[in-house]
């Protein structure tokens, strides 16, 4: 394990379970700081759990969460507010309110955790959406939005507090080509004019080579493999391989646990 | 979309509006009860209430002064016993009063109607008002009629 | 919350309401007021209040004119018209007002709320706020009950004015009945305390009831379009019945 001060998020032996199936078992995982880190793998392996587990949002069941010097699971009430202001999410769709136009979703998190005045918030305001492209649609409600200029936007409120930490859910989901490229740089440029640590969650292999300083792959509750992409890339792991390079078929059971599948037939033969 | 000024100051309206109406019913479409403000308490038994109920009117030719607190059966003399509460405005009402019962028109509301005497002294609170005049009451009206019977003046 | 918790046996539907009184009780416990605060429940006023008016306006006008018509042709019967109005005041302050208002209320204002608080959950803005660090109990939730306590009244008050206008306009101006013994007997009949306030004091509480329902039924809903709209409904439902049922133990405490 390196330094921890190199380490801005850390799991350490967390094992989640939800409603009797276990997400999440003996993970370790460290996320550097300052850095792009793509979290990967494939979907339901417990990605964004891992989230909520940093946010403070769902409590592990065995294990610790660690921001920086923080134990994130034992805090509580205003506690996890303050460390919360620190954190910020861009959810899969964005979820900006609806009946706020841009300005004012990017303003709420500002006029709702600083006692700046109207005018500052409204500089800091514009200069978010200008940084994603958007200062002009500030007026405009998210319903006249298309879904990637929402997402920019979702990041510009995200941001507006100027978070040491910004996690990114499946931020590629669902975009035409040329938005994928805009969000590509984006988080590159956030990340390099901010100073945050990043934490793409993701199953985009391709984005990720792009994109990421740093990667890791969850599957099968558990950490399989952690790297920068290109040592992804040239592993010799066969899961690994196989989920880098989006083989259909690997040696490695990557969907569920579960029998392997000449043996359920053998066994249903048997049991006529 | 309106803008947040315009739906506050629209919500401001409204429930101004409101307020309008709330002040508007209670003072056109409700009875506030005559006695409102100070007042005081007397007392005076009857034979018979008829269908008397508490929160009738107690009125003096005519104007409401009061209304009925109570109506109470005096366990001993089994008469009725009426406490009225009368606004302090009418604070000068001579203590030989008559009280009656009355209906307001044939099928009206009963209520007690006061009847002033010619007494210098004034009626105190918790004074007792003697002289009564129980309610008509229809059978007994009908009877007396039919049967010409003497007994029963109607003043106890 | 919860939301996946499997409906069966007799007792899902006093656990549903332990959830509700429990998400209330949690509600209330954070309540925080200030300026900010303030404004967003006045907002919420304009969306449950103003947006009712209409529909207001136009079903109470109807309830007096057809109220006044019915007791107008069974009082003449007894030579006894000039009751009407008594009739009308009083049955309208004391019960019609303020449960057809709610009704109303929760036919307008109160799926509007759940099917507006389902969507925030289906689009991941209540998670959205709990991520930013602001609680969307206190965002979200407390102005709408609040709003819905301010409004409902409000609108009873307005329902009132706008039905005795329209009993006015059927006897006064149809059956040319005396306007000044129309006043005269209602003000008369009618009490300040017992009748009007006791129905002022049943419209707060349906206004708390029935923002109630309207937000734990959104809070509660499944977040997919199938389950906003099953809560939406559920919030009608709920809402008539709990208003009715109130309205009785009401009644029958304040007689």
């Amino acid at each position: 394990m390196t330094e921890s001060s190199d380490i801005a998020i850390s799991l350490k032996r967390v094992t989640v379970r939800l409603g009797g199936r276990t997400i999440l078992e003996d993970l370790d995982l460290d996320i550097p700081a300052g850095q792009v880190t793509a979290v990967m793998g494939p979907s339901g392996a417990g990605k964004t759990t891992v989230l909520r587990l940093v946010t403070g949002q769902l409590k592990p069941d065995s294990g610790e969460v660690w921001i920086g010097e923080t134990r994130v699971d034992q805090l509580g009430g205003k506690a996890l507010g303050r460390l919360r202001r620190n954190i910020g999410v861009l959810l899969q769709n964005g979820a900006l309110f609806t009946d706020l136009t841009s300005f004012d979703n990017v303003a709420l998190p500002l006029r709702e955790h600083t006692r700046l005045s109207e005018s500052l918030i409204r500089r800091i305001v514009l200069m978010k959406l200008e940084m994603v492209g958007l200062r002009g649609a500030a007026q405009l409600y998210p319903s006249e939005l298309s879904g990637g200029m929402k997402r920019r936007v979702a990041t510009a409120r995200a941001m507006a507090l100027d978070p040491g930490i910004m996690f990114y859910d499946e931020p590629f989901a669902g975009l035409d080509p040329i938005s994928l490229g805009v969000s590509l740089r984006l988080i590159r440029d956030i990340n390099a004019a901010l100073g945050t640590t990043s934490v793409v969650i993701t199953h985009d292999v391709r984005e990720v080579a792009k994109l990421a300083d740093h990667a890791c792959i969850i599957a099968d509750r558990k950490l399989v493999a952690t790297g920068t992409p290109d040592e992804l890339a040239a592993s010799a792991d066969p899961l690994v391989r196989q989920f880098m390079q989006g083989e259909p078929d690997g040696p490695v059971p990557f969907h569920y646990p579960a029998r392997a599948l000449d043996e359920e037939l053998m066994r249903r033969g048997e049991g006529r | 979309m309106k803008s947040s000024h315009q739906i506050e100051l629209t919500a401001g309206i409204f429930l101004l509006l409101a307020i309008a109406a709330l002040v508007f019913l209670a003072l056109h479409a409700t009875d506030r009860g005559v006695v409102s403000g100070e007042s005081y308490e007397v007392t005076a038994r009857f034979s018979n209430v008829g269908g008397l109920t508490p929160r009738a009117t107690v009125s003096m030719g005519g104007v409401a002064i009061g209304m009925v607190e109570a109506i109470e059966l005096d366990p001993e003399t089994f008469e009725a016993r009426v406490t009225m509460r009368i606004s302090r405005a009418y604070d000068n009402l001579p203590d030989d009063t008559s009280a009656s019962i009355l209906t307001s028109g044939i099928l009206g509301d009963q209520y007690v109607g006061l009847e002033p005497g010619g007494s210098p002294e004034v009626l105190q609170d918790g004074d007792r008002i003697l002289i009564t005049s129980s309610a008509m009451v229809l059978e007994q009206l009908i009877s007396r009629y039919m049967f010409n019977s003497e007994d029963g003046q109607g003043e106890e | 919350m919860s939301n996946a918790t499997s409906h069966t046996g007799m007792t899902a539907p006093l656990r549903e309401l332990g959830r509700a009184g429990l998400f209330l009780l949690t509600a209330f416990s954070r309540m925080r007021f200030g300026p900010r605060q303030l404004a967003e429940i006045l907002r919420q006023v304009y969306f449950a209040g103003v947006r009712s008016l209409v529909i207001i306006v136009i079903c109470g006008f109807f309830v007096g004119l057809v109220l006044t018509l019915q007791t107008y042709d069974t009082l003449t019967r007894f030579g006894a018209a000039d009751a009407v109005s008594t009739v009308l005041a009083l049955s309208l302050f004391r019960e019609l007002g303020p449960v057809l208002a709610a009704l109303l209320f929760a036919g307008r204002a109160g799926t509007s709320i759940t099917a507006e608080i389902g969507l925030m959950r289906a689009t991941e803005q209540l998670d959205a706020l709990d991520l930013m660090a602001i609680d969307p109990m206190e965002r979200i939730v407390q102005p709408r009950l609040l709003a819905g306590l301010i409004a409902l009244p409000a609108l009873v008050l307005i329902f009132n004015l706008t039905a005795i206008v329209g009993g006015i306009f059927f006897a006064v101006f149809l059956m040319g009945s005396d306007p000044i013994s129309f006043w005269a007997n209602m003000q008369s009949s009618v009490e300040l305390m017992r009748d009007f306030g006791g129905g002022m004091f049943k419209s707060v509480c349906f206004g708390f009831v029935a923002a109630w329902l309207a937000v734990w039924f959104g809070w509660s809903a499944r977040p997919t379009s199938e389950g906003v709209a099953l809560a939406t409904t559920q919030t009608v439902i709920a809402t008539a019945i709990a208003v009715l049922v109130l309205d009785f133990i009401l009644s029958a405490f304040m007689l």
